[in-house]
């Protein structure tokens, strides 16, 4: 009765216990878990930067970043330049730009003001990504990655490709490099001064609004070098990036929203528990709910996330 | 009155359409300690966000001769204002240490660092919290380091809005001791808002009385803590 129950159940998930125990299965859809999740890692980190220094998502950053890799695709395919140097292009690019939109559309509000920015947000995700349409088609197209192909280390089906490799690597150089601008430069200080205390931080003589302004443009240069790690395992084409919003959504929030170590930590569970659940219970339609799924159980069990700060405030 | 050091004209000040300060008129001279009393909702804590371009204003503010009105904060701070807001002054989630070298953001010399270990001298508190997130300290500690932030700055008018907000009554004593000393010893100008009026008007040069938006009394200190009126509403004898 009891195993006629569990085979039932198997059978609606379509999970074979062949699969279960393939141990090289495993491992493969473990190492792939870890290159997405780095790549979702690094979307989150520009997500929780701009949370951490204005206290709301900016959900253009998913669209900066798909203008980003469309300019990544314009840099390399097109222009011919080696990826790795498209990728810097774009990334200053995608900064400029993303400068140039702060500047136009989010700093004449009140930054205290949440609600009015978020939607501002909303409005720039659907123009920006209508817009690269409109430019660049809806035809899919592929994009290089600035990895070799090719994995130095494997067993059997189970491969750590250069691409897990430079995944990884380059996510965890980020942060490492975000870290010391942060805590080691005057515009570091200045940024986190801005994050902490606004009324002060203007009281001190810091330009906040230069200084929200670069914290988007450094933003929107981490975003475009998430996408461009990300999207040589897709395709490209103008609502990929909404697709990784949602599931660095998904880190950032596990991570608790204002921490850089949460938010990659967040981005590889969510990207190991999307290739896992994928795989084991073969749900491949559902991969999208299994980030949103994230989202709800943080938001019910901790809604602080794994690193997140609860605010005290003395009234 | 031409030597004083900051001279305001004509204070203006609104919230959206709630005015505020209704055309008020104060000067501190150069070197000299100056206190704002009034009730609350008189506007004192307008008046001094006003200095600093945190709130819109018209009239005129001159400091040293210069016109303030119509800069914005980062400038004003740049010509040596600083202002320890009321309550919340510090960055909560910045270490001790950085909350100072913030409070020294806009300056250049290289004498930041001495500055920051002859607060913690004077401060010693803080000297032993230096590395501690400024969130976890005390009431009182937040004050203290407010005010060492403000003076980060070497500001040459500081501006405190009710520095014994929220501390025991020897802590506010000792705190105002400090500020009387730094004032003699580095002449820094400060305008104080103040609840605590005796204390106030006791190191105090010069002493205005706001009442709703305007400025209802003004004059020397001493004069004002004889006045009968003042020492009836304020001083509560």
């Amino acid at each position: 009765m009891a195993t006629d129950g569990l085979a039932s159940l198997l059978g609606v998930f379509d999970i074979s216990l062949d699969k279960l125990s393939n141990g090289e299965l495993w491992l493969a859809q473990f190492f792939r878990g870890l290159s997405d999740g780095a790549t979702y890692a690094s979307v989150a980190l520009a997500l929780v930067m701009i949370y951490k220094s204005t206290g709301f998502i900016n959900f253009a950053q998913g669209s900066l970043a798909l203008l980003g890799v469309y300019l990544v695709y314009v840099f390399s395919v097109e222009q011919g330049l080696p990826v790795a140097v498209a990728v810097v292009c774009a990334m200053v690019a995608s900064a400029a730009v993303a400068a140039f939109v702060e500047r136009v559309f989010i700093r004449p509000f009140p930054p205290d003001h949440v609600l009015p920015l978020v939607i501002v947000t909303l409005g720039l995700l659907l123009i920006i990504d209508s817009a690269v349409g409109i430019v660049w088609g809806f035809r899919t197209r592929s994009l290089p990655s600035m990895f070799p192909r090719g994995a130095p280390i494997e067993w059997g089906i189970a491969q750590l490709t250069w691409r897990t490799i430079g995944n990884l690597g380059t996510v965890f150089a980020v942060v490492g490099l975000l870290y010391l601008l942060l805590s080691r430069t005057k515009t570091g200080l200045a940024f986190r001064a801005v994050s902490s205390n606004l009324e002060s931080a203007r009281l001190v003589g810091i330009r906040v609004g230069p200084t929200l302004g670069f914290g988007w443009a450094l933003a929107a240069a981490i975003g475009t070098l998430g996408g461009a790690l990300v999207v040589p395992d897709l395709l490209l084409e103008p609502s990929i990036m909404l697709r990784v919003l949602i599931f660095s959504l998904a880190a950032a929030a596990l991570g608790g929203l204002d921490s850089m170590v949460g938010a990659v930590l967040g981005g590889l569970v969510v990207g190991l528990a999307r290739n896992l659940l994928v795989t084991f219970l073969d749900l491949s339609e559902l991969a999208l709910a299994t980030a949103v799924a994230v989202i709800l159980v943080v938001l019910l069990v901790r809604p602080t996330g794994l690193f997140g700060s609860t605010r005290v405030e003395r009234v | 009155m031409s030597a004083d050091y900051l001279e305001v004209r004509g204070l203006k000040a609104a919230y959206g359409d709630i005015r505020v300060l209704h055309g008020i008129d104060f000067s501190v001279a150069e070197g000299q300690i100056a206190v704002i009393l009034g009730a609350n909702g008189a506007g004192k804590t307008t008046t001094l966000r006003a200095l600093c371009a945190m709130v819109a204003v018209e009239g005129s503010i001159r400091l040293a001769g210069e016109e303030l009105a119509g800069r914005r904060t980062a400038d004003i701070v740049r010509r040596g204002v600083a202002h320890v807001p009321q309550g919340r002054g510090t960055f909560p989630d910045l270490s001790v240490d950085e909350n100072l070298l913030a409070g020294a953001f806009v300056r250049t010399d290289g004498q930041v660092r001495a500055d920051a270990e002859r607060w913690y001298e004077a401060f010693p508190v803080l000297g032993e919290r230096r590395s501690q997130a400024a969130g976890s300290l005390s009431g009182g500690e937040q004050q203290m380091l407010a005010i060492a932030r403000a003076l980060m700055l070497r500001p040459t008018l500081l501006l405190l809005d009710e520095p014994s907000l929220g501390l025991a009554p020897m802590i506010t004593r000792s705190l105002f001791e400090q500020l009387t000393a730094i004032n003699a010893e580095a002449g820094t100008t400060m305008l104080v808002v103040e609840q605590n009026a005796a204390l106030a008007l006791g190191v105090a040069d010069r002493a205005y009385v706001l009442e709703a938006g305007e400025v209802a009394l003004s004059g020397p200190a001493g004069e004002l803590a004889a006045d009968d009126n003042v020492r009836r509403a304020y001083l509560g004898y």
